[in-house]
């Protein structure tokens, strides 16, 4: 396994940027999750470190030795696909063994590396069957098996999950994940579900239309969103228009004055986590403390989600928590909601 | 309710109508020609007189005949070799790069199918002249018309379009990931080709391997222009035979033919399922 470095990494069709200036340095044994939208230039950036594609500029560097121009073949990288591309007409045994006889490693070598594969995965036994005989779920981990046979310098994995069924994928998530931190895999995953990002990375990068929108840990995109399509694209957040006063004072949409984060001044969103709010007699305490009429319950168990207007234009969602015991606030009520200034983070209206 | 069931068991009815006599109708010549190989006169009439093996044993008689079976074989069996070295790498170029020309070249490669073979025939022959008139010019005196090389060359001619239409279907639903998959792992091109590739489409390759043979064997236009004296494939070996004589001895011949491709195609069975390439 050896450390990724990705340098000012573009790829461009014509005047259209797939992949605007990428620049990341991977530390070895880091489990790096690109997440974004469709389209976000994600997979694009994952098959030019495997060398699918070739970037228009910038370089790629593989524990130092700098591959950006070399073909797939000679490049040591262990891809999952998404849809597995397991050779059909190959046994599970002949499938993992294929990097290693292409590698011109003996034969009982092989065998030993292919049967420590297998181990991993925990699909002993299976080395006889055809792929079409095993369950999506066995099929993904021979694709792991297979990727991870030869040594790679670098795991890469395309949408691993997303055609197991929804149980199984929790599972998965925490079975690749022990493995990448035992073995100390570099690995480099590419997403589009946020939970499966979260649970999974030691670092995110979160990317949109093809650029960096930030890269940082969990609590890092959580907690300090660079802007607004993070705060979205990551949990959930409330977004009211309005105006910056500069100093830490937002004017909302509805005229009421809210305290956040200092920063922006003119046209701005306020960006607010469901959770941060409290409703009651404490939210009289906090920096922001309004009266608002509950609209709508979402009752979903262990919380609920209420949506409370606090004036014509402004309506924001609560989400409370479901202790027993505790009055829960019906539609129609009025209710007091509150939350400190640094909950509000402001951004600028995005051009 | 009555008139609700009753009406799907009428068309279920007809269709198997509908596929019997389709079955009968390819099935019927078969039969006869078998029968008639057994018949005892040399006038095929009937009833029949009674039955005999003799026009067997008169068939391996028949010097033109038998060295007729053993042209048309050799040529069948080259002209598929060059059909398949031609054809395969030319469906697996039409599928994967599609640009403006990819049309242009598909219905190119299936032209020889459009053009009665009658007329190819015509055209290859002119064909062949002027190319032993071209090399000539330049001082090598070689023949072309007339030559067993002549005719493969003709007979590959015509196998390609099977060759290519029969490869291109069994690419489509290819999925190319297991390419890239093979390259990540550290395949070179040409090894993905032999070790992937070509081993994933076996079996329309071995389904076009089989149509290319029958289709030369069983041809009779091309070659009437192409063979060259003392030289004849089994159908023209066939026709001038009955130039002269109508006795059962063709159709015995014609049993062995199709007891040849019979075998040929369950053969072929046991390696791959038919069925499910064409």
């Amino acid at each position: 396994m050896a450390k990724v470095e990705i340098a000012s990494l573009s790829k461009r069709y014509g005047e259209n940027f797939v992949v605007k200036d990428l620049s990341i340095e991977i530390p070895q044994g880091e489990f790096l999750v690109l997440l974004g939208p469709s389209g976000c230039g994600k997979t694009t950036t994952l098959r030019m470190i495997a060398g699918f594609v070739e970037p228009s500029s910038g370089q790629i560097t593989l524990g130092g030795r700098d591959v950006t121009t070399l073909p797939p073949w000679k490049r040591n990288t262990g891809l999952v696909f998404q849809s597995y591309a397991l050779f059909p007409h190959l046994t599970v045994d002949e499938n993992v063994a294929f990097g290693l006889e292409m590698r011109k490693l003996p034969a009982a070598e092989r065998r030993e590396n292919v049967a420590e594969a297998l181990r991993l995965v925990r699909l002993e036994g299976f080395g006889e069957r055809l792929p079409r005989q095993l369950s999506g779920g066995q099929q993904q981990r021979v694709a792991l098996a297979r990727a991870l046979a030869f040594r790679p310098d670098v795991l890469l994995l395309d949408e691993p999950l997303s055609n197991l069924d929804a149980k199984l994928r929790e599972e998965v998530r925490v079975e690749i994940r022990e493995l990448q931190q035992k073995l100390g895999l570099t690995t480099v995953m590419v997403t589009h579900d946020q939970d499966e990002a979260l649970s999974m990375a030691d670092r995110l990068v979160v990317m949109s239309q093809g650029e960096v929108r930030q890269i940082g840990t969990q609590r890092d995109l959580y907690e300090r969103p660079a802007d607004r399509f993070v705060a979205g694209f990551v949990g959930r957040s409330n977004f009211l228009a309005g105006q910056c006063e500069g100093d830490g004072a937002f004017i909302s949409a509805g005229g009421l004055r809210m305290a956040c984060t200092a920063g922006v001044r003119g046209k701005g969103t306020l960006a607010l986590r469901p959770e941060a709010v409290s409703v009651g007699p404490e939210a009289a305490h906090l920096d922001n403390s309004f009266e608002g009429v509950v609209e709508y319950i979402s009752y979903l168990g262990s919380v609920l989600d209420v949506r409370v207007r606090l004036a014509p234009q402004d309506r924001i969602i609560v989400q409370i928590a479901n202790r027993s015991g505790e009055v829960l606030p019906k539609m129609g009520d009025t209710l007091k909601v509150g939350w400190p200034a640094t909950s509000g983070r402001v951004f600028a209206e995005e051009s | 309710m009555l008139h609700n069931s009753r009406k799907p068991s009428w068309r279920r009815l007809a269709l198997d109508a509908a596929a019997l006599s389709s079955l009968a109708f390819i099935l019927v010549p078969l039969v006869f020609v078998t029968w008639l190989a057994f018949f005892k006169q040399e006038i095929p009439s009937f009833p029949p007189e009674g039955y005999t093996f003799h026009w067997f044993s008169s068939m391996l008689t028949q010097k033109a005949i038998i060295d007729g079976f053993v042209t048309s074989i050799e040529v069948g069996v080259v002209a598929t070799l060059i059909g398949l070295a031609l054809g395969v790498p030319a469906a697996l170029g039409l599928v994967r790069y599609t640009s403006w020309w990819s049309g242009a070249a598909s219905t190119f490669l299936l032209l020889p199918l459009v053009v009665p073979a009658i007329v190819l025939g015509t055209a290859i022959y002119v064909a062949e002249v002027e190319a032993e008139i071209l090399v000539y010019g330049f001082g090598i005196e070689t023949p072309v018309i007339g030559t067993i090389g002549g005719l493969i060359a003709a007979h590959a001619l015509i196998v390609i379009p099977w060759v290519v239409r029969l490869v291109t279907a069994s690419l489509v639903g290819f999925d190319r990931s297991i390419e890239e998959a093979a390259q990540n792992l550290g395949a070179t091109p040409f090894a993905t080709l032999r070790r992937i590739t070509l081993p994933v489409i076996r079996p329309g390759v071995v389904a076009a391997a089989l149509f290319a043979f029958v289709i030369s064997f069983s041809n009779l236009e091309l070659s009437l222009f192409l063979v060259g004296a003392g030289r004849t494939t089994l159908p023209i070996a066939i026709l001038q035979y009955l130039e002269w004589k109508i006795d059962p001895t063709i159709a015995a011949a014609s049993v062995v033919q199709i007891a040849i491709i019979a075998a040929a195609m369950l053969v072929t069975d046991r390696f791959v399922k038919l069925t499910q390439v064409v």
